[in-house]
């Protein structure tokens, strides 16, 4: 079958300076897959990269067919989901509206919007200002988001950091759908245990090259 | 969804924030028609004087605050909802001809207003029946200082000082328009035709709407 994602000694330069190094990476379908890190090591730039929204500038690789160095990336970007540092809202809009807007551009029937909103459990808080909503509300939107959107391959960047239990147990629960559906999961972070305890295989990076740490 | 379908979608979402918030309306508005005030103030009661200068003092506030308003999406476009979008198979296209719809709507609403303000302080002399032309010169200027305003926003997305860079890309290319707009009134209180100025300022409208929409791809992939 063919991978997911397949990274072969790619490299990423910022302004000059060398940020990832002569990675190798491998995701299968229904694999997941954890990258453990100190801050500053270039997780966010390889989940970058892995979004397509970042060009390597050494080496080869491919993201669900696509060469991520070409005009196929735009193919296969509405098949990608990624939750990063900062939940991408609008905070002007109510949750609700966040979400309609999400379902419209991507062409989900907007019914579903309202189940999304129940299974994150934020279906009495809709009419609530994304601006005047807490982290773990705009976070639990965001899953919402990959739940209607049903991307193959999603992209965890510190999802679960400032989390309760329950919103964790949403992530886990987006993580097992999307491994059923026979997607991939990579999911960063800084916290090597807890990704030991929610992945099947956790590498390492460190000033921009990627080990295996199990 | 279609690109019509994204880009009614993106100036629906860019109207509703503007509603709640009221940038363009409720704050820009009033200090521009505080503005229009200052030179009646000043100059006295010298009405001949200030039916002629109302024209200019209009055209004067018009690119001053409307740079505001054209310029206030894009700065308010953080990296977060362009990865969004982009990851929603947004076509960049859509996301600047939305982008201008929803400023190219504020823009005229508030050059209307301020018009309209404009000839009850000014009283200017125009001749009867140019209320068309004038609206006619008045919907162009809104859509080129909208597509520049766009345009810049997207040219400078990830830098930092971006709001003065913007500034900077957006005022010299505004001189067609302020010159098309302005010298089109001014013939219209003449009694002379307008057709240059107003050629002038649709083919500049074109020429911007033809440069976005060709690089709106090539910028948001340039500047992640």
């Amino acid at each position: 079958m063919a991978p997911l994602v397949h990274l072969e000694d790619a490299g990423v330069s910022l302004g000059g300076k060398p940020i990832l190094r002569h990675v190798d990476f491998e995701l299968q379908p229904g694999q997941v897959v954890g990258i453990a890190g100190p801050n500053g090591s270039g997780k966010t730039t390889l989940i970058r990269v892995l979004t397509t929204l970042l060009r390597i500038s050494e080496g080869t690789g491919s993201v669900l067919g696509a060469d991520v160095n070409s005009d196929q990336v735009f193919r296969v970007r509405p098949s990608i989901g990624m939750i990063g540092h900062n939940p991408a809202l609008i905070g002007e809009l109510t949750l609700l509206e966040n979400l309609i807007h999400i379902a419209r551009l991507a062409g989900v029937p907007e019914e579903r919007v309202g189940t999304a909103l129940e299974v994150v459990g934020l279906d009495e808080a809709a009419d609530r200002l994304a601006n005047a909503s807490s982290f773990g509300m705009r976070r639990r939107i965001e899953v919402a988001h990959l739940l209607l959107t049903r991307p193959r391959l999603v992209l965890l960047d510190e999802a679960t950091s400032g989390l309760d239990n329950s919103a964790r147990e949403l992530i886990n629960a987006l993580r097992d759908r999307t491994v059923a559906d026979g997607g991939g999961v990579v999911m960063v972070s800084h916290d090597q245990k807890r990704l030991a305890e929610t992945c099947e295989e956790v590498m390492g990076l460190a000033s921009g090259r990627l080990v295996s740490a199990q | 969804m279609s690109f019509w379908g994204q880009t009614l979608e993106i100036a629906r979402v860019d109207l509703r924030v503007e509603r709640r918030l009221g940038d363009t309306l409720r704050i820009v508005l009033p200090f521009a028609v505080v503005a229009l005030m200052v030179f009646p103030l000043s100059l006295g009661i010298e009405l001949a004087v200030i039916s002629r200068i109302g024209p200019a003092v209009f055209w004067s506030l018009g690119i001053l605050f409307g740079m505001q308003i054209a310029l206030r999406q894009s700065v308010a476009d953080t990296q977060e909802r362009r990865d969004l979008h982009a990851l929603l198979g947004v076509d960049p296209a859509a996301r600047f001809v939305g982008r201008m719809l929803s400023g190219g709507v504020l823009m005229l609403a508030f050059l209307v207003v301020l018009f309209i303000a404009m000839v009850l302080i000014y009283g200017p002399t125009l001749p009867p029946g140019s209320w068309s032309t004038v609206l006619v010169g008045t919907v162009l200027f809104s859509i080129g200082l909208t597509e520049l305003g766009t345009l810049a926003g997207e040219v400078t997305a990830g830098l930092r000082n971006r709001t003065a860079l913007a500034s900077l890309i957006v005022a010299p290319l505004a001189l067609p328009l302020v010159i098309g707009a302005s010298q089109s009134l001014e013939a219209l209180s003449r009694g002379a035709g307008i057709l240059p100025w107003v050629l002038l300022m649709l083919a500049t409208d074109l020429a911007l709407a033809v440069v976005g929409v060709g690089l709106a791809r090539p910028l948001e992939e340039a500047t992640r």
